[in-house]
C-alpha cells in the first residue's frame, strides 16, 4: 500500500482544506518578510524568530488566563517598536541587503537562545478554549484555530494591499523602493516611512506568532523549520507584493497536502521547492 | 562548551564533610578524585532530554560519593556541553582524553553523539558505556557497552513483543496502518515491524513516512482514518504522537488501538486523546522494576529532584533508567577489577553480568548487546502501566482495547 494510492473524495477535500489553512499561515508569515525584502531591501531572517517570540509570549500570557487573541493588544504594538528599532539600527549602519541577511541570522540565533533560556528547549503547547472548537461542513471538519489564521491572513493581506495601492503612504513606499533618490526629490520622508513599514512587518510577525501558538506545538528549534517553505512562498509571490505570499502560500500548502494525501508525506517538502525552481525557470524576472 | 565541575566539587566536599562527621554510612571517599568525562546536549534541540541525563548523573555521583566513591576515592564528573552537535561531541571527547586527562569516559546522549564519542574512545582505547544508542548494528567498537537493553536485533524482537501483547489482548488486530518518522533510529524499527507483521500474516492497510520536523499531520491523520485500520503503529519520536493525535481529534477520529515507538513520555501521557496508547519501556516507576538493584532509592530521589527542576515528567522511565544503568555498569567494572584500567574493565564486563536498575545485564551478544528487555506499556487512567509480558506487570494490569 506504500507509494501512490487513490484517495477518497472526502480525504482529498479534507486534505485540500488542511492545505489552504496551512498555506494561509505560510502567507501570513511571508507577508512581513516580503514587504521588508521588497520595499526596504532588508532580508529579515529574524522575522521567523520574532514570530516565535510572539508565539511564546502569547503562550505565556494565555497560561496566565489571558485570551490568546487578546494578547495581540499587547504584542502588536510591542513588536511594532521592536521592528522599528531594528530598522533604525540597519539604517544607522547603512547595512546592505546581503549583510542584513547575516545580521538578522545572528539576531535569530540570539532570540532562539533567549527563548530556550526562558521556556527551555522542551515542547510547549498552548491549550486554549479555541483548541477543541470545530464545525462540520458536509463531511469536512473545519477547525476554528486554523480558520482564525486564515481570516487574519486574508484580512491583513488585503488591508496591506489596499494601503500600498490606494494611500499616499503606500505609493511613497513603492516609489522609494523603485527609485529612492527620485522619491526623496518628491519629498518622500524615507526614514519615517521605513520605520513605519519595518514596525508593521514586525507587528505582522507577531500576528503570525499568535496564529502559530493557536495551532502548533512550539519548540525553539522549530524556528528554522519554517524558513524554507516561507521563503519559497515569498519568492513565488513576488517581493514587496501584499497578496503574493498568501496566494503562493496557499498553492504550496494545497500542493503539499494533496501530495501527502496521494503519496508519501515525506515527498511534501519537495513540492514547495520544485514549484519555486519551476517558476524561476519559467519566469526568471519574478523575484526581485 | 562549559565544563561543569562545581556540583561535583560540592558533592565531593559534602561527601567529605559527611564522612568527617561520621554521618554517612561510615565510609569516606578520600584521595584524588576519579575523573569521569562526558558530554551532554545541554543546549540545542536535544537539551530537553539531556537534562534528564544530567540530573541522573548528578544524583548518581552524589549518592556514590556519600557511600565512599569508587575504590575509596571520590568521583568527579566532568561534563561538557556538546550543543546537540555530534561533531562538537567528537572534539570535546578528544579534549576530555587529551587535555582534561579524565580517568574514565561516560557516554553522551543521542545516537549521533554516541557514535562520535565511540570513535574517540576507540582511538584512545577507552571504555565507553553509553545511554541510549538506538541502532545496535552501528556499535562496532569492542569496548563500548550499551546501557539501554534493547538487544542486538530490536527491529525484530521489539515488534514481536508488541504483537505478542496484542495477540494476547482483548482485540487482536488484523488490519494495520504503519506510519513513521524517517528519523534513522525510528525508520529501521518500523521496517522491522513491517517484516514481523508480514511473517505473522497481518494485513498492512497503509504505510506512510514523514520527515523529521514535519509540521502538518492533518493529511496523515486523514489517511489513517480513510484506511480504517484496527491498529496503528506510529514510528513516533518526540512529539510526533501528540501532533498526530491532535490532528486526529480535529477530524473526530479515535484510533482503535495505537502504538508510539519513542514518544516524549510526559507530554503524551498528559494528552486525553492518548488514552490506551501503547509504547515500549525498559523501566517504569512501579513494581517489580522498583525491586531491582538501586531502583527504589533512585526513583525516590529522582522524583524529588525532577519535580524541583521542573521537568515535564518526574517519574523514572527509559531515559533516566538507561542513564543510571550506565553509571552502574561503569561502577561494576571499576569495583570488580579494582582498577581504572580500561582494558581490564572491558574484559570483565564482557565476561560478567551486572546488576542494574533494569535487572541483570550481559554484554556477550552481538555488538556487546545482551537481552532485549523492552516491555510494553499502556496509558491507563492517565498513567503509564506496564502490560506485557505478564511477569513484569503489577496489580494484574492487562492490555486494554476500546
Amino acid at each position: 500500500m506504500s507509494g501512490f494510492s487513490l484517495p477518497s473524495a472526502t480525504l482529498l477535500a479534507q486534505s485540500i482544506l488542511s492545505g489552504v489553512f496551512v498555506g494561509a499561515l505560510y502567507g501570513l508569515m511571508g507577508l512581513g518578510l516580503s514587504l521588508s525584502w521588497g520595499l526596504l531591501r532588508l532580508i529579515n531572517l529574524a522575522h521567523f524568530a520574532f514570530a516565535f517570540l510572539a508565539a511564546y509570549l502569547c503562550y505565556q500570557l494565555a497560561s496566565k488566563g489571558m485570551d490568546p487573541l487578546a494578547t495581540l493588544v499587547i504584542l502588536v504594538p510591542a513588536f511594532f517598536v521592536l521592528g522599528a528599532a531594528l530598522q533604525a539600527l540597519v539604517a544607522r549602519f547603512a547595512i546592505t541587503p546581503f549583510n542584513s541577511l547575516l545580521l538578522t541570522f545572528g539576531l535569530t540565533g540570539i532570540v532562539e537562545a533567549i527563548i530556550q533560556t526562558i521556556w527551555t528547549a522542551d515542547f510547549r503547547k498552548l491549550e486554549s478554549s479555541y483548541s477543541p472548537m470545530k464545525f462540520k461542513v458536509g463531511a469536512l471538519y473545519v477547525p476554528i484555530p486554523e480558520l482564525i489564521t486564515f481570516a487574519f491572513a486574508v484580512a491583513l493581506s488585503f488591508a496591506i494591499w489596499a494601503v500600498l495601492r490606494y494611500t499616499d503612504l503606500g505609493k511613497a513606499l513603492r516609489a522609494a523602493a523603485e527609485d529612492a533618490p527620485i522619491a526623496a526629490a518628491f519629498g518622500v520622508d524615507q526614514r519615517r516611512n521605513a520605520l513605519l513599514l519595518a514596525g508593521t512587518c514586525s507587528a505582522l510577525a507577531s500576528v503570525a506568532g499568535v496564529c502559530l501558538a493557536l495551532s502548533f506545538t512550539l519548540a525553539p528549534s522549530q524556528i528554522y523549520a519554517w524558513v524554507g517553505v516561507v521563503f519559497a512562498a515569498v519568492m513565488l509571490g513576488g517581493l514587496g507584493r501584499a497578496l503574493g505570499p498568501l496566494i503562493a502560500g496557499s498553492v504550496i500548502g494545497v500542493s503539499e497536502a494533496v501530495t501527502m494525501a496521494v503519496t508519501a508525506p515525506s515527498w511534501a517538502p519537495i513540492v514547495s521547492f520544485t514549484l519555486l525552481i519551476v517558476i524561476l525557470v519559467l519566469r526568471p524576472g519574478r523575484v526581485g | 562548551m562549559d565544563t561543569t565541575t562545581s556540583l561535583s566539587r560540592r558533592s565531593v566536599i559534602a561527601a567529605a564533610v559527611i564522612g568527617l562527621t561520621g554521618a554517612a554510612a561510615g565510609v569516606r571517599a578520600q584521595g584524588t578524585p576519579i575523573r569521569v568525562g562526558s558530554t551532554l546536549a545541554l543546549t540545542g534541540p536535544l537539551s530537553a532530554t539531556a537534562q534528564i541525563h544530567k540530573l541522573v548523573g548528578e544524583i548518581y555521583v552524589e549518592q556514590a560519593n556519600k557511600r565512599g566513591g569508587w575504590l575509596g576515592r571520590p568521583i568527579e564528573w566532568v561534563v561538557k556541553d556538546d550543543q546537540s552537535k555530534p561533531d562538537l561531541a567528537r572534539t570535546l571527547y578528544e579534549q576530555l582524553v587529551t587535555a582534561d586527562k579524565v580517568d574514565l569516559l561516560m557516554g553522551p546522549y543521542a545516537t549521533g553523539a554516541i557514535l562520535s564519542a565511540m570513535g574517540v574512545a576507540q582511538r584512545y582505547n577507552k571504555v565507553l558505556v553509553h545511554h541510549t544508542l538506538g541502532i545496535p548494528s552501528l556499535a562496532k567498537y569492542e569496548w563500548q557497552f550499551p546501557a539501554w537493553s534493547l538487544g542486538s536485533d530490536p527491529a525484530t524482537t521489539v515488534p514481536n513483543t508488541l504483537f505478542d501483547a496484542l495477540a494476547a489482548g482483548p482485540k487482536p488486530p488484523k488490519n494495520i496502518a504503519v506510519v513513521t518518522n524517517k528519523f534513522p533510529s525510528i525508520q529501521f524499527m518500523t521496517a522491522g515491524a513491517r517484516e514481523v507483521m508480514k511473517k505473522r500474516g497481518l494485513n498492512e492497510v497503509l504505510f506512510l513516512e514523514w520527515d523529521f520536523g514535519n509540521r502538518d499531520f492533518g493529511p496523515i491523520a486523514n489517511r489513517i482514518k480513510d484506511a480504517k485500520p484496527d491498529f496503528v503503529w506510529v514510528g513516533a519520536i518526540g512529539l510526533d504522537g501528540n501532533l498526530l493525535l491532535d490532528a486526529m481529534k480535529k477530524i473526530d477520529y479515535v484510533p482503535p488501538q495505537h502504538f508510539y515507538l519513542y514518544p516524549s513520555p510526559g507530554p503524551l501521557v498528559a494528552l486525553p486523546e492518548a488514552k490506551n496508547a501503547l509504547s515500549v519501556t525498559i523501566f517504569e516507576d512501579q513494581p517489580p522494576f522498583t525491586a531491582n538493584t538501586g531502583a527504589a532509592e533512585f526513583v525516590k530521589i529522582y522524583r524529588e529532584r525532577a519535580t524541583k527542576a521542573g521537568l515535564a515528567d518526574p517519574s523514572v522511565e527509559t531515559q533516566a533508567a538507561a542513564s543510571y544503568t550506565a553509571w552502574q555498569i561503569l561502577a561494576a567494572g571499576v569495583a570488580a577489577t579494582k582498577s581504572l584500567d580500561d582494558k581490564a574493565i572491558a574484559t570483565w564486563l564482557k565476561a560478567n553480568r551486572v546488576d542494574t536498575l533494569q535487572g541483570k545485564l550481559r554484554f556477550d551478544g552481538t555488538g556487546n548487546f545482551g537481552d532485549d528487555l523492552m516491555r510494553i506499556k499502556q496509558i491507563q487512567d492517565g498513567h503509564w502501566v506496564v502490560v506485557w509480558p505478564k511477569e513484569v506487570t503489577a496489580g494484574g494490569a492487562k492490555l486494554l482495547a476500546p
